[in-house]
């Protein structure tokens, strides 16, 4: 089994607020902000990495530990 | 996984625009780059003009923003004079379809072991939304103001008619796919070419009615299948829908042109003639 | 991997025509690798190359167009190799917007132009000097450029190796200057032994700067900053945008002109070396005759036999025809009453010497442009109607 960190916003002020991330996330774990990307609710976060594979701007990340 | 350690992180964020898919390419690329296990100081990126052209700057190799629609002739001499190096362009539907078109051909011919990314967002962006060989029929663009008459390539089939021994096709509303499709691409010995659908929501969008970057990525989903779902499509469903996914593979190393060349060395080295 | 043999040439004499003797030249310089298209008259240089450089385990590739070819070699010297291509007007012509760019990168490598009557697609089978002006102008913007004319078979080889040496030292473009004539004369030329031979290498940064915030286009005391082969470990971006040392794009005008003023600077800081010319102006001499590539042959023989007829004439003969030796022909202009210009052309050349020149000395231009070689007599009368 992989085990996941939650999303992260690694680089906050590289958001061009697409909101490309959150139409991806299955389980509305993120919300854009007026400054950028926000982290709406993180206990929703099943780490699937949706966001962070498609994010065009490196702005999220998702620390996957395949064992 | 740390892909930043690919990325020359002082020079982003990156000029694209808000919702471009080409930053999710790169992020694609970055990512089967980790996974190829291939040497990062061995590793040159080449790219020509364009949008596409500027993802090179980005990207913590060696690497080469050359003039329009050449990246690949510039390419050939680099693995040429250096068969070790892995090297990788980055091209555009105007850059790689249009005026580098030859290029694209004919070192696919050769089955040269070059790894061809191009982002085809179906539009001239950085000049401003002119129609590119990949604009659709029928959309507009700044020079097609009343619908695009010109018919578009298959660029898979192209290459792969051409010589390329490796052709694949994603999109950006897949990245996993994208991601894997890439991986195989960098590890194949031969010519390979991967065509990469992304949404222009600025330029192509503004002008078609679709300027939300999420929208388009659904049409994209809409207008795509994976290849094995594709095959039992009907004709007509064929003819509208794009196939994804790996669509040719011939392995066979020896047949590659450094190599092939490496043994015209060997030949004339044995003879001791100088 | 094979083991790469070093072309090491031997003392000899042999009968070739002007392209091989440029590709021995290359040889012996220490080129491996060749891109071109085939074209009249320079595709025996393309044939020489395709049978010599595997011999030496160089590369040789025949490439689809003749931008290609350009764009190849440009890619092999980033590699760290000595890289040359070879053409006619119709290819150079095609060629011009990557050599800006090799210009604009600092790639050193060599172009080889042999010249034939233009414009468009001309005579191909007939000598010219059409392109000395394509050659210093024809891409777009300001750029420094070194192009050098040999007028013999035995100076086809001798500056094809210093053109390599110049693209190298000064990580800079050259142009060999061939034409039609030139390019297909067979001569006897002497081939030095390697160990008479000057070859130089480009400079390379040390290993150790690998990780040192290396800047690829730093400025050095010599203006020339070092090149690292792609695959070495730099990781650095090359553009044709201007740039700051760092090589990433900019756009501010103050970078652009210290660019520019770099690249001017390293070629017009070493005019003493790169200025190659022949003078035989004696004290008494009153004309001068002042020529490049074919026309040199006519010019030669022209005084000569006008000296034996007792006229007061000299010879001023450029190997080097850019830069242009403006202080050099300006000095000529103070030595002799007049300047007469041969060239295969309506006259390209000759604005530069008369610029050179000022009003110390009338300039006459004798222009041929219709495939034809000037002949001696053509110098001869226009010499003894101004002396």
């Amino acid at each position: 089994m992989a085990r996941s960190d939650k999303v992260q916003i690694e680089n906050p002020d590289w958001c061009k607020k697409c909101g490309i991330c959150v139409s991806v996330c299955p389980t509305d774990a993120l919300k854009l902000g007026d400054k950028g990307i926000e982290i709406y609710n993180l206990d929703s976060c099943i780490s699937c990495e949706q966001c962070s594979l498609i994010c065009p701007d490196f702005v999220l990340k998702v620390v996957v530990n395949y064992d | 996984m740390d892909i930043y350690k690919y990325l020359r992180k002082e020079k982003l964020p990156h000029i694209w625009c808000p919702g471009c898919g080409h930053g999710t390419i790169l992020n694609s690329f970055v990512r089967a780059f980790d996974k190829s296990g291939l040497n990062q100081d061995k590793t040159v990126v080449i790219s020509g003009i364009g949008c596409s052209g500027r993802a090179t700057g980005y990207l913590n190799f060696d690497s080469l923003h050359t003039t329009h629609g050449r990246a690949i002739a510039f390419a050939t001499g680099v693995k040429m004079a250096n068969p070790e190096l892995n090297v990788i362009v980055m091209t555009g539907d105007g850059d790689g379809a249009a005026i580098g078109g030859n290029h694209l051909i004919h070192a696919a011919r050769r089955n040269i072991d070059l790894t061809v990314i191009l982002f085809n967002n179906q539009i001239y962006g950085m000049t401003g939304g002119q129609f590119s060989p990949m604009t659709p029929e029928g959309a507009n663009a700044t020079t097609a103001p009343y619908g695009n008459i010109d018919r578009n390539f298959d660029l898979c089939q192209l290459t792969k008619a051409a010589g390329a021994t490796f052709t694949a096709r994603g999109a950006t509303f897949n990245p996993r796919q994208l991601t894997n499709i890439i991986k195989k691409a960098l590890l194949h010995k031969g010519f390979s070419f991967v065509e990469s659908f992304t949404q222009c929501p600025v330029r192509y969008g503004k002008l078609n009615q679709t300027a939300d970057p999420v929208d388009m990525l659904k049409l994209q989903k809409q207008k795509t299948a994976d290849i094995k779902k594709w095959l039992q499509f009907s004709d007509e469903e064929k003819e509208i829908i794009y196939p994804l996914g790996v669509l040719n593979e011939e392995i066979n190393p020896e047949n590659e042109y450094t190599f092939r060349y490496q043994k015209i060395i060997e030949k004339t080295l044995e003879k001791g003639v100088l | 991997m094979t083991k790469t043999k070093v072309y090491k040439p031997q003392k000899r004499g042999i009968l070739v025509q002007g392209d091989q003797a440029v590709v021995e030249g290359a040889l012996a310089a220490g080129v491996e690798f060749f891109a071109g298209y085939p074209i009249t008259p320079a595709s025996e240089i393309a044939e020489g190359f395709a049978r010599e450089l595997p011999k030496v385990g160089g590369k040789f590739l025949q490439m689809e167009d003749e931008i290609a070819g350009m764009a190849a070699i440009v890619g092999a010297s980033l590699a760290g190799k000595k890289a040359i291509t070879a053409t006619s007007g119709p290819g150079f012509s095609l060629k011009q917007e990557n050599l800006g760019f090799a210009i604009m990168i600092e790639a050193p490598l060599v172009v080889v132009n042999v010249q034939r009557v233009g414009p468009s697609t001309g005579l191909p089978t007939s000598p010219s000097q059409g392109d000395v002006m394509q050659s210093r102008w024809g891409r777009n913007g300001d750029q420094p450029i070194i192009v050098l004319a040999p007028a013999s078979v035995q100076e086809c080889f001798d500056l094809s190796i210093t053109a390599v040496n110049f693209s190298e030292k000064y990580r800079q473009p050259v142009i060999l200057l061939l034409d039609e004539v030139i390019g297909h004369l067979r001569e006897k030329i002497i081939i030095k032994k390697a160990e008479e031979l000057d070859i130089w290498e480009r400079k390379r940064p040390a290993l150790n700067e690998r990780r040192n915030n290396f800047n690829p286009y730093q400025e050095t005391d010599d203006l020339i900053p070092p090149m690292p082969d792609y695959g070495s470990g730099f990781r650095y971006h090359a553009s044709g945008l201007f740039h700051d040392q760092t090589g990433f794009p900019s756009g501010k005008n103050k970078t652009a002109k210290n660019l520019m003023d770099r690249l001017t600077k390293k070629i017009t800081a070493n005019l003493s070396e790169i200025l190659l010319y022949e003078k035989d102006v004696r004290k008494e001499d009153q004309a001068a005759v002042l020529s490049f590539g074919s026309a040199v042959r006519t010019a030669i023989s022209a005084v000569h036999t006008a000296r034996k007829a007792g006229l007061k004439v000299g010879y001023f003969k450029l190997k080097t025809i850019w830069p242009f030796p403006e202080e050099e022909v300006a000095k000529l202009a103070e030595e002799v009453d007049t300047i007469i210009v041969p060239e295969l052309n309506q006259g390209q050349l000759i604005g530069e010497v008369k610029k050179a020149a000022g009003c110390k000395a009338d300039v006459i231009g004798i222009n041929d442009y219709s495939g034809l070689l000037l002949k001696p007599e053509e110098i001869r009368s226009v010499l003894e109607e101004v002396l």
